[in-house]
């Protein structure tokens, strides 16, 4: 950070008054955020109330749309199947990759904490497929997870785990878990990346001492680092969490949500009931589900890790 | 002993994870169908282009890859323009305007636009913005505004407020100060954020998919997509198309590790 210049008192050298400057330059401040403000209110909070007014019709976007009051709502939550299986993938699809991808990123992060030549070498490694495409990720494990001709099941059956070898993405008991594999293997070198610059921050000082009252390697990790890094596993989760529910791209990309649904998340859902069944009063209704879940399980989630950490 | 065994092991596990699926594709860029999938580590008989100029030829990815850049340019530039001004003003507001409007693009960020997709998808058919970049371009601006305005807004509160001020004092109008000041200073952060809506806004792929049908008008991932459903059984050919629209990108991230890395995690960290 640039040095701090002090605040030496100086004589006005405007040619205003100082306080119709200051009238004049709160004015200025409001025209340079006004633009930013005006787009994001038009074309979110625009949106975000267009969405409320949808969901109280039932339309197909071409003929004259029908008010059916809170219709679409009572139907989801009452009369549809579908979406309580959406409902648990996307739940189901979330815990999966926050605990995997938290996991495995700290555990990293403590490996490659030092910057050594080789560390440095591998975190650019592992944070490689973060700058890649979703579509170009889900093609690649298309291709490595396919039943016939796929690397994975190359590999089982030249082992001998022939039972291993399964139909990945093709068959509804291993879709969602086999496209959270390919999401964990994502995004995790870029959480350790955050979890390192956590670490990194841990004094030195704290190790030694453990170390002088004799503490094991498990025991210092139980009682310094992992208090250290709550305040950056608070943020892995938030992110990892919202990261999970806008994994649209990539589940689009290789399964468009099937077999059966299988593996279908939200995002997935409100795209096919506009596109597939022309239900726009329907997908909006799904939508305000989508933002009350979405919120439901960040607040939990702080909740649970703040309580930790104040502890 | 064992603890030294399992680090090395699960480094490398991961490694390997990472390294031959990348080869895989690499390779099979320059391999038959037949090396594809015969074959999928091993080096290609013959380095070669032809899949390229096959894959050039015979479908509008070029097209497609001239859209994504126009996208990305346009659509990273307004972004920053407009990010930098408001949280140039945010971070300068005493009075609660600030806070709220830092608020509302706080809640941008905890509810992700895709809940949008609805209205978005009507509100644009209705403006004629569909098929058009600027359309996407707009709605990029548009999903990018809250994290660029919170990495920002974090920065500019960080500097020595008596800079400001003292210019102020002197006669220089916000604007001034904002273009000579704030600006020159902020050039790690706006760097950082670049990169994040470089990477972000050249995958996307929702935006797109809602609102061009015209082939002409596809970015990558969107052609990436069609292309892989109309070559289904012609791996070499997918291949090749996925070098095309990752090559920008891994070339960056070869020169420019570090701000690819500061970039890329600078939005959850500041959160």
């Amino acid at each position: 950070m640039s040095a701090r210049t002090g605040s030496a008192p100086t004589i006005s050298g405007s040619g205003l008054a100082p306080r119709r400057k200051r009238k004049r330059d709160a004015g200025i401040y409001y025209a340079m955020g006004l633009p930013a403000a005006l787009i994001f209110a038009i074309f979110y909070f625009g949106p975000f109330i267009l969405n409320l007014r949808y969901s109280l019709v039932k339309w197909d976007g071409i003929t004259d749309s029908e008010f059916v009051g809170l219709g679409n709502f009572i139907k989801l939550v009452s009369d549809d199947d579908l979406f309580y299986k959406v409902l648990g993938n996307n739940l189901r699809f979330t815990f999966l990759v926050v605990i995997f991808q938290t996991l495995l990123s700290l555990v990293f992060a403590i490996f490659l904490v030092k910057n050594t030549k080789t560390n440095i070498a591998l975190r650019t490694l592992y944070f490689f497929p973060t700058i890649l495409s979703s579509v170009s990720v889900g093609i690649i494990w298309l291709f490595l997870y396919d039943p016939n001709f796929g690397a994975i099941n190359l590999f089982f059956n030249k082992v001998g785990l022939e039972s291993f070898a399964l139909n990945w993405v093709g068959s509804e008991g291993s879709a969602l878990n086999a496209i959270a594999f390919t999401q964990v293997w994502f995004h995790t070198g870029q959480m350790m990346v955050i979890y390192i610059a956590g670490l990194q921050q841990i004094p030195q000082e704290l190790y030694e001492a453990a170390e002088v009252d004799g503490a094991s390697k498990w025991q210092q990790f139980r009682f310094v680092t992992w208090p250290m890094a709550i305040p950056t596993t608070i943020v892995v989760m938030a992110y990892t969490t919202i990261q999970s529910f806008r994994a649209f791209d990539l589940i689009f990309t290789m399964t468009q949500g099937g077999p059966n649904n299988a593996s279908s998340i939200f995002a997935v859902l409100i795209y096919q009931t506009v596109f597939s069944e022309l239900r726009i009063g329907y997908a909006a209704a799904q939508s305000i589900f989508f933002v009350l879940v979405l919120v439901f399980v960040t607040v939990l989630q702080r909740r649970f890790l703040n309580t930790r950490y104040e502890k | 002993m064992i603890l030294k065994f399992i680090k090395g092991f699960s480094l490398l596990l991961f490694a390997l994870l990472i390294l031959v699926p990348s080869l895989i594709v690499v390779f099979g860029a320059s391999k038959t169908d037949a090396e594809v999938y015969n074959a999928p580590l091993s080096l290609p008989e013959r380095w070669n282009l032809d899949n390229y100029r096959t894959l050039f030829e015979s479908s509008n990815v070029g097209q497609s890859f001239l859209n994504s850049v126009i996208v990305t340019l346009a659509s990273v530039f307004f972004t920053l323009l407009l990010a930098s001004l408001c949280s140039f003003a945010i971070s300068r507001m005493i009075t609660v305007t600030g806070k709220v409007l830092f608020a509302l693009f706080t809640i941008g960020l905890a509810i992700p636009g895709q809940v949008n997709i609805v209205p978005i998808f009507i509100l644009f058919n209705d403006l004629g913005l569909t098929n058009k970049l600027s359309g996407l371009v707009l709605i990029n601006v548009v999903t990018t505004l809250p994290i660029s305005v919170f990495i920002l807004t974090a920065f500019f509160r960080e500097l020595p407020k008596e800079m400001f001020e003292v210019s102020a004092i002197d006669g220089a109008s916000p604007l001034r100060i904002y273009r000579s000041i704030a600006l020159p200073l902020s050039r790690p952060a706006l760097g950082a954020t670049a990169i994040f809506l470089f990477v972000i806004t050249w995958n996307e792929l929702l935006f797109p998919l809602l609102l061009i049908t015209d082939p002409a008008k596809r970015t990558l991932p969107l052609s990436l997509i069609s292309f892989r459903g109309e070559y289904f059984s012609s791996y070499s050919m997918i291949f090749t198309a996925v070098m095309v629209a990752s090559i920008p990108m891994v070339a960056m991230y070869l020169f420019m590790q570090r701000s690819f890395i500061a970039g890329l995690t600078a939005g959850a960290v500041k959160g």
